[in-house]
């Protein structure tokens, strides 16, 4: 049943011929023209997030001195970067902190300043202190180099995320007595209020839940500038279920791992943050392009947010204590609108995730398609689909031989 | 007169006199506190809401005792080049001061309704709310 191809629509987007649309624009259109004659019309359709991802770093290869060194520990503006690279090499994580950071000693700790602050300074073009001691060695025999460097004096800074882009995400609410300072924010006790991180409609796993489009090589919108989906992420177990409601579903689990240079992106859309109570992360822009090879592919596309469920979970034991149990089921749009129920309450709700931002970025993205300085790719290998049967694996606590 | 937010700021040597007593007493005016952080022999600041004819005569007493008056808009400020409009701010704000606008969903803020709780200033992600002195 397909009807078109990748080389067919590339072909479009360089005549400039191609119809390009955000995930928001079709689901209008469907409910207009249909899905048959909207597949026909639509080659692209867009898709945008912009939330903290704390999965997420940059490697660096900072250039070598003279005399040499070899890394051994390494500090970028204070945080804490990993030394188990070749000499000259490092990765800094988003999450990373300062050895002197107070962390949580003084509940809730305020972690003003990580790895996802680096990386944000880093992209803006600022200078950042590395620091690197070595322990000598005859070809690297320099043990100490404190320096300032920016973006452009570095070989290579790549932006290289483990686990980005969570296809849908838990709204967490509080049943306990006490306020909860968790990574999806501020929890107010007695279901005061719940947080979601995912842009719904926009999100880009979301609207490939199969995974029939996007996977390995996958050109995409990263942190401003073109990255590239490289893998499947950790913790990547798709699943789709059927909502409560006709058409609708309950897709979760979905995570990419991508990839990027640093020095084309933009810190409009890679910004540092910090978590009360809970850490630094960095906060990463991802647009998805998703080409409508056939009508299946666009029905998944063009799901609104009445039909796109998310669990509620409590964060005061169910979340901590790994138990699997939820609070039911709630679709965007009931999200979106400002308050829910649950047990029986009305409860206000708020996002992690910008929506606006995430609609910014699909509206770029689109831009970027339709003046022809972005094609599509078609990935050189798909990613495990919810038929793949993935499921996590938890960690065991036991002896060597058990 | 529609009731006006102002932020008292108590030197230390006034801390514990009854100035309130007197704004209600002398000057007739309606006193609704907000938030009040007051010690004894510290610098202390107060939010309240005043109402009533003597407005100005009871504003020009505070400050002849030497309480600093402000009104209350100044207080905190979002740094616009920074919010990302994620929302997280929007339900642990006590007075809808931030909300998110539907369906733009962007955030917005509005000092008029803020009290100053300052709980934004720290649940914000990026740090774009602001207390300004």
């Amino acid at each position: 049943m397909s009807i078109k191809t990748y080389a067919e629509i590339n072909a479009r987007l360089r005549e400039g011929k191609a119809v390009v649309v955000t995930a928001e624009e079709v689901t209008t259109m469907v409910q207009e023209h249909g899905l048959a004659e909207t597949a026909r019309r639509v080659d692209v359709v867009t898709t945008g997030t912009f939330a903290p991802m704390c999965s997420s770093g940059v490697y660096l290869n900072f250039g070598h001195s003279a005399p040499r060194i070899k890394g051994h520990q390494i500090t970028l503006n204070d945080v804490p970067a990993y030394g188990g690279l070749a000499a000259v090499d490092t990765y800094l994580g988003a999450t990373a902190l300062p050895a002197n950071d107070p962390l949580n000693s003084n509940h809730p700790g305020e972690f003003r300043h990580g790895g996802g602050h680096v990386i944000h300074d880093l992209v803006a073009g600022k200078p950042v202190k590395l620091r690197v001691t070595g322990y000598g060695t005859d070809c690297y025999p320099r043990q100490e180099v404190e320096t300032y460097i920016t973006l452009d004096d570095l070989n290579e800074a790549v932006l290289f995320n483990p686990r980005n882009c969570y296809q849908n995400y838990n709204v967490a609410v509080n049943l306990g007595e006490r306020t909860l300072y968790t990574y999806m924010g501020v929890l107010k006790p007695r279901l005061g209020n719940a947080h979601y991180s995912t842009s719904g409609q926009l999100s880009p796993l979301l609207k490939d839940p199969y995974f029939r489009t996007i996977g390995v090589g996958t050109r995409i919108f990263l942190g401003g500038g073109i990255g590239y989906v490289v893998w499947n992420g950790t913790q990547h177990c798709p699943s789709v279920r059927e909502g409560p409601t006709e058409g609708s579903v309950f897709a979760a689990g979905g995570t990419l791992t991508v990839l990027g240079d640093l020095k084309q992106m933009s810190p409009d859309w890679l910004v540092g943050a910090s978590i009360l109570g809970y850490g630094a992360t960095l906060v990463v822009g991802i647009g998805v392009p998703i080409p409508i090879l056939d009508e299946e592919i666009l029905r998944c596309a063009a799901r609104s947010d009445a039909e796109l469920y998310a669990p509620i979970v409590d964060y005061s034991v169910a979340y901590p204590q790994r138990r699997p149990e939820i609070l039911g089921l709630v679709s965007y749009a009931e999200l979106k609108s400002g308050t829910i129920k649950v047990n029986g309450r009305d409860v206000p709700t708020a996002p992690l995730s910008s929506y606006s931002k995430a609609r910014e970025i699909a509206h770029l993205l689109k831009d970027w398609l339709l003046s022809g300085k972005f094609t599509l790719t078609e990935p050189v290998q798909l990613l495990p689909s919810p038929d793949a049967g993935l499921t996590g694996k938890a960690l065991e606590i036991k002896g060597p031989k058990e | 007169m529609t009731p006006k937010k102002v932020v008292l700021r108590f030197p230390a040597d006034v801390a514990d006199k009854p100035i309130i007593y007197y704004l209600v007493k002398d000057f007739d005016l309606m006193v609704n506190i907000l938030k009040a952080n007051i010690n004894p022999h510290k610098q202390g600041t107060m939010i309240v809401e005043l109402s009533g004819d003597k407005f100005d005569a009871g504003l020009a007493f505070l400050q002849e005792r030497g309480v600093n008056v402000q009104p209350l808009s100044e207080e905190i400020v979002r740094n616009e080049e920074q919010c990302i409009s994620c929302g997280a701010c929007t339900a642990i704000c006590p007075s809808q001061a931030l909300f998110i606008d539907r369906p733009s969903m962007i955030v917005q803020f509005d000092g008029e309704k803020c009290i100053v709780c300052q709980l934004c200033t720290r649940a914000c992600p990026v740090r774009a709310m602001e207390v300004k002195f």
